[in-house]
């Protein structure tokens, strides 16, 4: 669960290493002519193979989604967002927002899943490729898929990401870190968790970085469990985290940064692109509903297909939306000037995003479900939108809306200029 | 404008008084050094929007967006800078 922080424009540029300082001497073999459209395919082949097959189950047992997550990285797709030279698939914001939709289509939980994982690895190579120790953690993200997870929200924080109760005691090369996070996603099946937490122990709450804790260097103590109305193969329970090791597994960037930089752009972007997915899926649903009724009545327009109509509408602004922000962030990641990164306006816009695609999944699913009727509402029809419907609902509350309109009207008070 | 010039032209214990009021600082403002990094007392620039605000209330001027930086709010000097620049 992520919340906005900084959003003052930075005295110093970014502080994104360039790829030009990058030592380049043992850079895997970049793949020849790469394909995006072939892998979109690719994807969509997973997601219909796997993905929607378990779906339901994951759902219901409210289990982690293991075929899936087996199924993406038997494709790589762990370290899509990895640049080529460490050997992953290099691929820019847009198209891994992509890969999130495809992935929403079948099933939202493994599509979340992905997307925080993608969130984490943008972390690492946005902000610590300058450092040895995570160039040699992206190579090995690429050969051995690990799945990454993030514990951000702390019990006392009451949900600010921005200050940290916990903080690391560093012992000559040595760490130890103790974290009650109220939520982990997946953390039990993760390998290696990004945690945010006070840079020293006689320093101020909000002034945080964020440590990267391995498996088997970390234990993880149940505080809560994950019982919940939707996105339930997330399994986001919450763990005390007891964690050691070097410190070179801190970011070398403050949290700060890294998530007005990162995190929050990133995170409200793929979240958008797979509740994209998960609407699309629902109006297909309520599409071959429609078809099925129009063959009974052929040469006439049933009017369900009317509320067709007016639902794809909003389905496209929807997708509209996230694409558009993803090609801005895309465009300021790549620019020399990064620095309206850090401007009221494009967190505000990032934050409209979220909260705009937060509403429409809801009222897309909802549209849906009174096109496809009874068949929609029962558990046990192929046009069922249960699933959907819950998990739709869950978008406006991982970071709760209110708390982004008021960060938005904080910020408005400041904000003078037109986008 | 030399810093003497500007001292004289902004009152430095308002500033303070602001920066108590809204900083929501780990730190006594009152007695701080002028330079002191605020950042590094815990000072979030979502705090900085109730200090931009209080200031604009205090000494009738208004930050343009440009002004709205991270180096503008570091210190009780730089406030100080900020405000004596908009109030000349």
């Amino acid at each position: 669960m992520y919340f906005p922080g900084n959003f003052y424009p930075l005295a110093s540029p970014l502080m994104m290493t360039a790829v030009a300082d990058l030592p380049v001497s043992s850079a895997a073999t970049a793949p020849e002519a790469f394909d995006f459209d072939e892998l979109l395919s690719r994807v969509h082949a997973i997601g219909r193979d796997v993905l929607a097959v378990h779906a339901g189950d994951v759902d219901r047992r409210a289990r982690f989604p293991v075929e899936s997550i087996t199924a993406m990285k038997e494709a790589k797709l762990l370290s899509a967002y990895v640049p080529v030279e460490y050997g992953g698939m290099g691929l820019n914001m847009i198209e891994t927002s992509r890969l999130c939709e495809a992935m929403g289509q079948y099933c939202g939980s493994s599509a979340m899943i992905y997307a925080m994982h993608c969130i984490q690895v943008a972390c690492v190579v946005h902000h610590a490729q300058q450092s040895a120790y995570f160039r040699r953690y992206l190579r090995d993200l690429v050969t051995e898929q690990r799945l990454m997870a993030s514990a951000t929200t702390e019990i006392g924080t009451g949900g600010d990401l921005r200050s940290s109760v916990c903080a690391i005691e560093v012992s000559g090369d040595c760490f130890t870190l103790t974290k009650k996070a109220p939520v982990i996603s997946y953390g039990e099946y993760s390998d290696d968790i990004l945690v945010t937490c006070r840079r020293s122990t006689d320093a101020p709450a909000s002034e945080q970085v964020q440590v990267m804790v391995r498996r088997g260097e970390y234990t993880a103590e149940p505080l809560s469990t994950w019982d919940t109305m939707g996105f339930r193969g997330t399994c986001s329970s919450g763990f005390t985290l007891t964690s050691h090791g070097s410190t070179d597994q801190i970011l070398p960037t403050p949290f700060n940064d890294i998530l007005s930089q990162t995190m929050h752009p990133y995170s409200h972007i793929v979240w958008g692109a797979l509740w994209t997915g998960i609407a699309a899926d629902a109006v297909n649903q309520a599409r071959a509903f429609v078809r099925a009724e129009a063959r009974k009545t052929p040469g006439e327009t049933p009017i369900s297909a009317i509320r067709l109509a007016e639902v794809d509408l909003v389905l496209q602004e929807m997708r509209h939306n996230v694409y558009s922000l993803a090609r801005e962030y895309n465009e300021l990641l790549s620019s020399d000037s990064r620095e309206s990164i850090h401007g009221f306006g494009f967190s505000i816009r990032t934050n409209n995003l979220k909260l705009s695609c937060s509403q429409r999944i809801v009222e897309i699913v909802g549209q849906a479900l009174l096109i496809c009727g009874i068949q929609g509402y029962r558990n046990d029809s192929k046009f069922s939108l249960s699933r959907h419907l819950r998990d739709s609902y869950g978008a406006a509350l991982m970071v709760n809306n209110d708390r982004i309109t008021k960060l938005n009207a904080t910020m408005l008070l400041a904000h003078r200029e037109g986008h | 404008m030399t810093d003497a010039a500007m001292q004289s032209t902004v009152d430095i214990s308002a500033i303070r008084q602001v920066l108590a009021q809204h900083g929501r600082l780990t730190v006594d403002v009152l007695t701080l050094d002028e330079d002191f990094d605020l950042y590094g007392a815990g000072l979030t620039s979502l705090a900085t929007v109730g200090i931009m605000l209080a200031l604009e209330d205090r000494f009738e001027v208004e930050f343009p967006e440009s002004m709205l930086s991270r180096g503008t709010f570091r210190s009780v000097s730089s406030i100080a800078e900020a405000v004596a620049n908009l109030t000349n």
